[in-house]
């Protein structure tokens, strides 16, 4: 099979030449008379650095025989809205109405290689470098239509596509003024981009186009793919990760189980294909049924994790280390605490799938992986096959909230695709497999000590963090794929990946003279990656709880206290409008009111968060009444998607804060479904009010994990005040307010 | 092959599938619909919610043999004969009451199945209702406004 558009498309990306893409929807508009145009400043600061590399204009945007505009990005739809987001940058720099604008998302050999859609990184690499693309193409079109209607500049305009002559009847089409070519200007500052006061779209609450599709149960997931001869596969996933295959009996399989095609057994990989997926559920079944695996122990008892932790921790690495804190904290008036945070699941309501064909030439890859280049590399590397000989289509999926499983998904259907050629394979996990072996969100310890000095302002703190790796995502190392470390020629994975992210927020945004952190990386007993804020959420519950205890020691009001410990106005401000926001809330019996503060990474989106909720004096039970948050962002694209992100950020992070806890024995992951691994449901659910701080003439900040990092610590805090109990271990389960003296 | 014929989306169809196959995967596989979809297998997410007869059920644990001539209807036969959505259809989409939305089709049924029986549910049988859907964005605040809109449509 082979795709037209991936064809010429990965051409020009070789070629840099032009392509035409006919569209059948054409929309009506029209008889609408052309606005004012609005005016332009020039952009001065950085481009995105993935435009190093892709700075083209027509590597990130063509114009379609109608007239028409497609806009290429190479990140993926997670359900963060980025698709309408990066629509709106276009439509807005090119005065376009949103419909004209199409997006292509992430495809090899057709849209740039943005690496990873990660780290709230999206709108300000993706939808930047559109916006300057767009720009740029702008100022191009009106100087090649300046000499085609030899019209001076400043008479002329673009709008809906077309561009007129303002003092006479002269006109032109874009696609007729490129008659097929394309703009190939490189992107350069300074890129004249429309006056931020003069935005139409961004800024704006903009509905995204995906969710009347979803309500109505069109074809959106990669789960909804559908391929003429299509079949269905499942994989037998070992007891755990250092078991192997001693025996397998499928010989009676087929007479078992209709519609058996294949069986796949290669090292600890077993795998099989049936016409219809429910008898590929039943054949797993069997399989498993019918194999003998060892179960070597290898986990470490749950109960001693955090002891286990500190035993095989590397020696500490320092990470900054401001004025004196060692000599500053041996002086007295100290306090410590220690904080743990257990390993966590990022849980995707969807579990891992993926489609592959192999056509006997190139390997065609469907998936919702958040970085479909990098993967293209770990899969070359796993199968030995050249990156180009691999296309892979970013489709998308259930959310995953970092990296979880749909790579690996993809690389068993891969391989499954290379062992039956000519047939679309679709395999799907089971949730079982999805809980036991996701990359998990690393424990954490953080062992937190302070000095306050005779002012009751913190004079000396260090933070020393223990931590996994938090990025295991696929690159050319093939052992960071699943699969590839159950083959009969196994590759284990070569680096121990990003640990840096473990630390992340480890050292407090507050001033504070003498300030040191330390990581002490582990190579823990369960499979990690990153998931969504990584370190941030784990530190931030420790730094934003050690506050409120170093506030208490002080005698200091917890937000004055904080706000003492802060110079950047705009963190003042979230503070500032979190506290108005709650200003006239009355607590109850049993009741408390808790507060946090991050700045995300310590350079990106800030937020405060409140939490009322009540403790139930008898059992220790926690519902939460109501949250609130602040946020800073910097310029706003879409107010709707950021505020989405931001409350769902915070609902997320409250089921990790009160519920979410990896359990494992001695030999297997045990919290295996929904039972064993409860989220929270709807009867939990609070009130969520979010007020956003726009400021359009700062730069763009990440608003995906913003608001999550102090939801725990707000939750704990207030869980402090309703109750008198400092939590200091996640999650925070009635057991633990109810028992702790 | 056992052959069934089910009454879906108030159309009659005809599948071939052993009888244990459960509701889902014939909804899926064999009539490729994109409504109910897989999410746990064990009835424990209500990703796989069908009304049966007017009543939310999980389909991934539903044998096809014990369906018998149940009126299916999955998020695909919500809308109207002129294919006007149905009330919460439209107020999802009204509240952009989705992040991912792979929890939609469940929590959608739930709320159908809840206005079948209680046309006018204040906010907490609402969330009684929902209680067997589980979502993972966290977008549950603006699904509980949009049902509590859809009353009122």
């Amino acid at each position: 099979m082979t795709n037209p558009a991936f064809q010429s498309r990965r051409k020009f990306l070789q070629n840099i030449g032009y392509i035409s893409v006919g569209f059948s929807f054409f929309p009506g508009c029209a008889a609408e008379s052309d606005p004012v145009m609005a005016s332009r400043i020039d952009y001065l600061g950085d481009l995105p650095r993935v435009m190093e590399r892709a700075h083209q204009v027509n590597a990130w945007l063509q114009v379609l025989a109608d007239g028409r505009v497609k806009v290429y990005s190479g990140k993926v739809e997670l359900g963060q809205g980025i698709r309408v987001a990066i629509q709106a940058v276009a439509a807005e720099e090119l005065d376009m109405d949103l419909d004209r604008v199409a997006v292509h998302l992430a495809e090899t050999g057709v849209t740039p290689n943005e690496g990873y859609t990660a780290g709230s990184g999206s709108i300000k690499s993706s939808a930047m470098s559109v916006r300057y693309a767009a720009a740029t193409a702008r100022s191009e079109l009106l100087k090649l239509a300046s000499a085609r209607l030899e019209a001076p500049l400043e008479n002329l305009t673009l709008y809906n596509g077309t561009i007129r002559s303002t003092v006479d009847d002269k006109s032109i089409e874009i696609q007729n003024l490129l008659q097929g070519k394309q703009i190939e200007t490189t992107v350069t500052t300074p890129v004249p981009i429309k006056a931020k006061d003069q935005h139409k779209y961004v800024g704006k609450a903009i509905p995204r186009q995906d969710i009347h599709k979803m309500v109505a149960g069109e074809p959106v997931y990669i789960q909804d793919l559908r391929f003429p001869g299509m079949v269905h596969a499942r994989i037998v996933r070992p007891p755990n990760h250092r078991s192997e295959l001693v025996s397998l009996d499928d010989a009676r399989l087929k007479q078992q189980v209709p519609g058996i095609i294949k069986t796949v057994v290669n090292g600890n990989f077993l795998g099989v294909m049936a016409q219809r997926e429910y008898q590929a559920v039943k054949a797993e079944r069997y399989l498993r049924e019918h194999s003998q695996w060892t179960t070597p122990q290898t986990f470490p008892a749950m109960e001693n994790l955090y002891d286990h932790i500190r035993d095989i921790a590397d020696a500490p690495e320092n990470i900054r280390d401001d004025g004196e804190a060692a000599a500053t904290l041996e002086k007295g008036n100290t306090l410590k605490s220690t904080y743990t945070k257990p390993y966590i699941k990022h849980g995707s309501l969807g579990p891992g799938c993926a489609v592959a064909l192999y056509d006997r030439e190139v390997l065609h890859v469907w998936s919702n992986s958040q970085g479909i280049y990098p993967l293209r590399e770990a899969l070359a590397a796993m199968l030995s096959m050249e990156p180009d000989n691999i296309h892979i289509v970013s489709v998308p999926g259930p959310g995953c909230y970092g990296h979880s499983t749909p790579d690996d998904a993809a690389a068993d259907a891969a391989l499954l695709a290379l062992e039956y050629p000519g047939k679309h394979i679709r395999l799907q996990w089971s949730r079982d497999d999805e809980n036991s072996w996701e990359p998990y969100g690393s424990a954490i310890i953080a062992d937190l000590a302070a000095s306050l000095d005779e002012n009751g302002k913190i004079e000396a703190w260090i933070s020393d963090i223990w931590t996994d790796s938090h990025s295991t995502r696929p690159n050319k190392d093939a052992g960071t794929l699943l699969t590839a470390r159950q083959l009969e020629n196994p590759s284990q994975m070569q680096s121990p990946g990003y640990r840096g992210g473990g630390h992340r927020n480890g050292d407090p945004y507050y001033a504070i003279p003498n300030l040191q952190l330390n990581a002490h990386y582990f190579d823990g007993p369960l499979r990690v990656s990153s998931l969504r804020s990584l370190g941030a959420f784990a530190n931030i519950f420790a730094i934003e709880s050690f506050m409120d205890e170093l506030a208490e020691v002080a005698g200091k009001d917890p937000l004055d206290f904080r706000i003492e410990h802060l110079d950047d106005q705009r963190a003042i401000a979230v503070i500032q409008k979190v506290k108005a926001m709650t200003a006239a809330e009355t607590v109850g019996a049993g009741e408390g009111l808790g507060y946090a503060f991050s700045r995300y990474k310590n350079y990106d989106g800030y937020a405060a968060v409140a939490v009322r909720l009540k403790v139930d004096a008898a059992s220790g039970g926690v519902s939460l009444i109501k949250m609130w948050a602040a946020v800073d962002h910097g310029e706003v694209i879409n107010l709707d998607g950021l505020k989405n992100q931001t409350e769902g950020g915070m609902i997320q992070a409250a089921s990790w804060a009160l519920h979410e806890q990896v359990t494992f024995d001695q030999e297997k992951i045990t919290s295996t479904d929904w039972s064993k691994y409860p989220i929270m449901r709807f009867n939990d659910i609070p009130e969520v009010e979010v007020a956003v701080i726009d400021r359009p003439l700062e730069p763009v900040l990440g608003g995906g994990e913003t608001a999550g990092p102090p939801t725990g610590a707000a939750i704990a805090n207030a869980v402090y005040r309703a109750s008198g109990k400092r939590i200091y271990d996640l999650p925070i389960t009635l057991e633990k307010i109810s028992n702790q003296q | 092959m056992p052959r069934y014929t089910l009454n879906v989306n108030n159309t009659p169809r005809e599948v071939e599938a052993e009888g244990d196959t459960p509701l889902l995967y014939v909804l899926r596989d064999h009539l490729e619909l994109n409504g109910p979809k897989f999410g746990c297998g064990v009835a424990q997410c209500g990703s796989c919610m069908v009304l049966i007869d007017g009543k939310a059920a999980v389909s991934c644990t539903l044998p096809v043999s014990s369906v018998g001539q149940s009126e299916i209807t999955t998020l695909e036969g919500l809308a109207d004969d002129n294919g006007k959505l149905h009330a919460v259809q439209e107020a999802m989409v009204q509240e952009q009451a989705a992040q991912c939305g792979y929890c939609l089709n469940g929590v959608i049924i739930s709320a159908v199945s809840l206005l079948n029986k209680n046309p006018n549910p204040g906010i907490s049988d609402i969330k009684n209702a929902l209680q067997a859907n589980l979502c993972r964005c966290g977008t549950h605040t603006r699904m509980i406004k949009a049902v509590a809109a859809a009353k009122n449509r």
